[in-house]
């Protein structure tokens, strides 16, 4: 069961971030909404890879005695989850341009109120 | 945040540290191939040294000293070499990014198989693409703070 | 000298960025010199992308693995003797082929509208970023592996996101470019959730590999099943099928010029990444009923939705968008009537006709919804204006935009002689054969986007002349790129069959039949 509560824990960060990103109005929320669901799936990715009683997947001053490769943890993930991180500074970067852009035009970071595109 | 930076004792300190910092950073960078690190994240602690200096002595006085033009030509370079390096590949061997210089001169030496001690000589062209990695992410996010520190200080005029 | 043939996949992704790298360094010393680097650019990636897809329809599949000992290894083997395709490969098949053609031209056409209107002020990051969204684009539609689609897939959407609120006037652009950037990284980040699961079940990143495995147990476990509705859901919510379908006109009605006409370029590759995970991935073991049945539902949700949103729009580029979305649907139900009658291991021959008429109108609907959106341009370029009801009486002094926007206008609502006939008549009688309703609603929807395109030319362009505008046509590259676009339509539209036999046949099979895609890994 203790091996369960990483997958728990991905559904419960997906589950608070997509809540953030559907009711909140304010746009910093919803920033901070698509950053947690990003944590949760990276969460998810390293998981995968697991192996019990692994070590690091690393040749420099491996423990003596562990076996090549059956006593490692799976790299590949962990290269998976590496891109997805940088990919999420990019988005919030650029999320966090637009959202400071927007405040200078209207004064406000009330989504509700600065809506002009509708239908 | 005010506009001139903070009071003397920070900025000294900011000063002594900053070297420190970025020396550990290519320290993370330059064994990328043989401990936990490599490109990106030397280059976030490169960048967070810079964001520390840019704390401590202001977004205007650091705009004054290297613009937000010289960072962001210093990430061009880096994001170039590493696309020539991947281009050597494909003329001074088979195909795009093949690993030419294993058993050569530079980073060439092939280590034991095996639990070792970490041979810095090893790797073939992996520690220079870390290299032009590192170089990239720190100019990359230094930019992305110092723009947006000079952004939020304007609308307070 | 047909080396460098072999090393055509790669060239097509590495020239842009190379280019992309340097255009800043280039910017801060010369504007010609910039402008020069861009067009040699995009020309030669151009002439290797007709070269490359010239040699996969004659020749069929060709195979590149990144940093191999030759281009064909594609297995590294361990020191137990057991063989693994684990290096990043491209496979350039008819589909792929097919798709890097049209986004390079349309990339072309778009650099040569963009040399004409782009203001000086920071007109070097929109070249790099313009070559960006271009790499994003030809690097999704190459690729063979799972992981290397979601990264060009982000690509794609953080350089389009930042090039809709390029110019912010009066802060709508921004807003429609928060709306795109939030919705986009959700589906991309499921998409990933997605890619994980598959990792989890079958230890294996690329996409041949995994297509074998499922071939040979014939039968999807659940937690492929459930990778394959999150991969549907995703890649459909970024092509703008409705009723995922909010954010495209906003995007496509607030981009500049040239870009709303590229980022039609890009939606399809997000279709592209679709069929490709329906067909070639799941293809052999997928229940066709149930699919078919879906993608027909969808599209005809867009179909419907598009055409009357586009009906009440008095903003000229809200409506040419809500007009995209109804030509996605048209797209989404040929491929569904395709896959519902495809029975396991054969193709009836309805079943192919309506596959033809679907990827032959991937081609048309760019051709088509991008000409209108380049002479809607030249109109607010020239007037500086964008609704409907304050603008009149245009075709007096841009005569020639006017022809171009009759031809889009014909082309879009399936008139003879042009390319939306031939390949909307294809649609209409494959879907026939499902049930004749359905094919009463497309021929109805034809009509009412006629009668839409009308209201716009009406108001636009006849009229008096009035005196708030100056009387000059477009600049003459816009022009030229207008031309390019129509003198390609009108040849589509009067030699159809030699299109659908020589360039949209080859992509067909290569997604129905996806054993030459498995095969060229090969290996256990």
């Amino acid at each position: 069961m203790i091996y369960q509560i990483p997958f728990i824990a991905v559904i419960g960060l997906i589950a608070v971030g997509m809540y953030a990103i559907l009711f909140k109005k304010n746009l910093i929320k919803i920033a901070i909404g698509i950053t947690i669901v990003e944590s949760g799936v990276n969460l998810f990715l390293i998981t995968l890879g697991y192996r019990e009683g692994g070590v690091a997947p690393i040749y420099t001053h491996l423990p003596p005695g562990t076996n090549i490769p059956e006593g490692m943890v799976l790299p590949v993930p962990q290269a998976l989850t590496l891109t997805s991180i940088v990919i999420g500074v990019a988005v919030l970067a650029l999320i966090l341009s637009l959202i400071i852009k927007m405040y200078r035009k209207y004064g406000t970071l009330n989504a509700y109120e600065m809506r002009r595109l509708r239908e | 945040m005010k506009s001139e930076g903070m009071s003397p004792i920070v900025q000294t300190i900011a000063g002594i540290l900053f070297p420190m910092v970025l020396i550990f950073s290519f320290y993370v960078i330059m064994h990328g191939h043989l401990t936990p690190g490599g490109g990106f994240q030397g280059g976030a602690i490169g960048a967070s040294a810079v964001a520390m200096l840019i704390v401590a002595l202001g977004a205007k006085k650091i705009n004054d000293m290297v613009g937000e033009e010289g960072i962001s030509s210093f990430e061009s370079i880096g994001g170039l070499v590493f696309v020539i390096i991947a281009i050597l590949g494909l003329f001074m061997a088979t195909t795009f990014l093949s690993n030419f210089l294993v058993g050569d001169t530079i980073f060439g030496k092939i280590p034991p198989f095996g639990s070792n001690s970490g041979i810095l000589n090893s790797g073939g062209i992996l520690p220079l693409l870390n290299i032009a990695v590192g170089m990239k992410v720190i100019g990359g996010l230094s930019a992305v703070v110092l723009v947006m520190a000079l952004a939020t200080k304007e609308e307070k005029k | 000298m047909n080396e460098w043939i072999t090393h055509a996949p790669i060239l097509i992704i590495a020239i842009p960025l190379f280019a992309a790298f340097l255009t800043p360094l280039v910017d801060r010393v010369s504007r010609r010199g910039r402008n020069a680097l861009v067009f040699i650019a995009v020309i030669l990636t151009l002439i290797l992308t007709l070269a490359l897809a010239k040699d996969v329809f004659d020749h069929g599949l060709r195979i590149y693995t990144l940093g191999g000992g030759s281009v064909d290894s594609t297995l590294v083997t361990l020191p137990s003797g057991y063989r693994l395709p684990v290096r990043i490969i491209l496979e350039v098949d008819g589909m792929s082929a097919f798709m890097v053609v049209i986004s390079v031209l349309i990339s072309f056409v778009g650099l040569l509208y963009s040399f004409s209107h782009i203001k000086e002020n920071g007109a070097g990051k929109y070249y790099t970023l313009f070559l960006l969204m271009l790499v994003g684009m030809l690097g999704m539609e190459v690729t063979g592996d799972l992981f290397n689609l979601f990264v060009f897939l982000e690509i794609l959407s953080i350089s389009s996101a930042a090039l809709i609120a390029f110019y912010a006037r009066g802060g709508k652009p921004v807003e429609a470019s928060i709306k795109y950037i939030v919705i986009s990284s959700l589906a991309a980040l499921f998409v990933l959730f997605a890619i994980g699961l598959l990792y989890g079940e079958y230890d294996l990143l690329n996409m041949g590999a995994i297509a074998k495995k499922i071939s040979l147990a014939g039968e999807i476990p659940f937690l492929a099943q459930i990778a394959f509705v999150l991969f549907l859901t995703s890649f459909a919510l970024k092509a703008g099928a409705a009723p995922m379908h909010m954010w495209l006109p906003d995007a496509y009605g607030e981009a500049p010029g040239a870009i709303s006409m590229v980022l039609v370029a890009a939606t399809q590759a997000s279709l592209y990444a679709l069929l490709r995970v329906c067909f070639t991935i799941y293809g052999a073991a997928m229940d066709t009923a149930v699919i078919g049945g879906i993608l027909i539902i969808l599209g005809l949700i867009s179909i419907f939705i598009g055409v009357t949103m586009a009906l009440i729009q008095i903003d000229m580029k809200r409506l040419i968008g809500y007009a995209a979305v109804a030509e996605i649907g048209y797209i989404l139900l040929a491929v569904g009537v395709g896959i519902f009658e495809l029975a396991k291991g054969e193709i009836s021959d309805y079943s192919m006709k309506a596959l033809q008429g679907g990827i032959f109108h991937i081609f048309n609907d760019v051709m088509d919804i991008g000409l209108l959106f380049l002479v809607v341009g030249a109109v607010m370029y020239v007037t500086k204006e964008s609704n409907l009801n304050k603008l009149g009486g245009l075709a007096h002094s841009m005569k020639y935009s006017s022809i171009f926007f009759i031809i889009g206008m014909a082309a879009v609502s399936g008139l003879p002689p042009l390319n939306g006939f031939a390949s909307k008549i294809l649609i209409y009688e494959s879907v026939y054969k499902v049930s004749p309703l359905i094919s009463i609603i497309a021929i109805l929807a034809s009509m009412l986007m006629l009668a839409i395109f009308v209201k716009i030319f009406h108001s636009v362009f006849m009229g008096p002349k009035l005196t708030e505008y100056e009387r000059k046509d477009a600049p003459r590259l816009m022009l030229c790129s207008m031309a390019i676009l129509a003198a390609i339509m009108i040849f589509f539209g009067l030699f159809p069959d030699f299109v659908v036999n020589n360039i949209v046949n080859p992509a067909v099979n290569a997604l129905v039949k996806n054993l030459p895609y498995i095969s060229a890994i090969g290996g256990a």
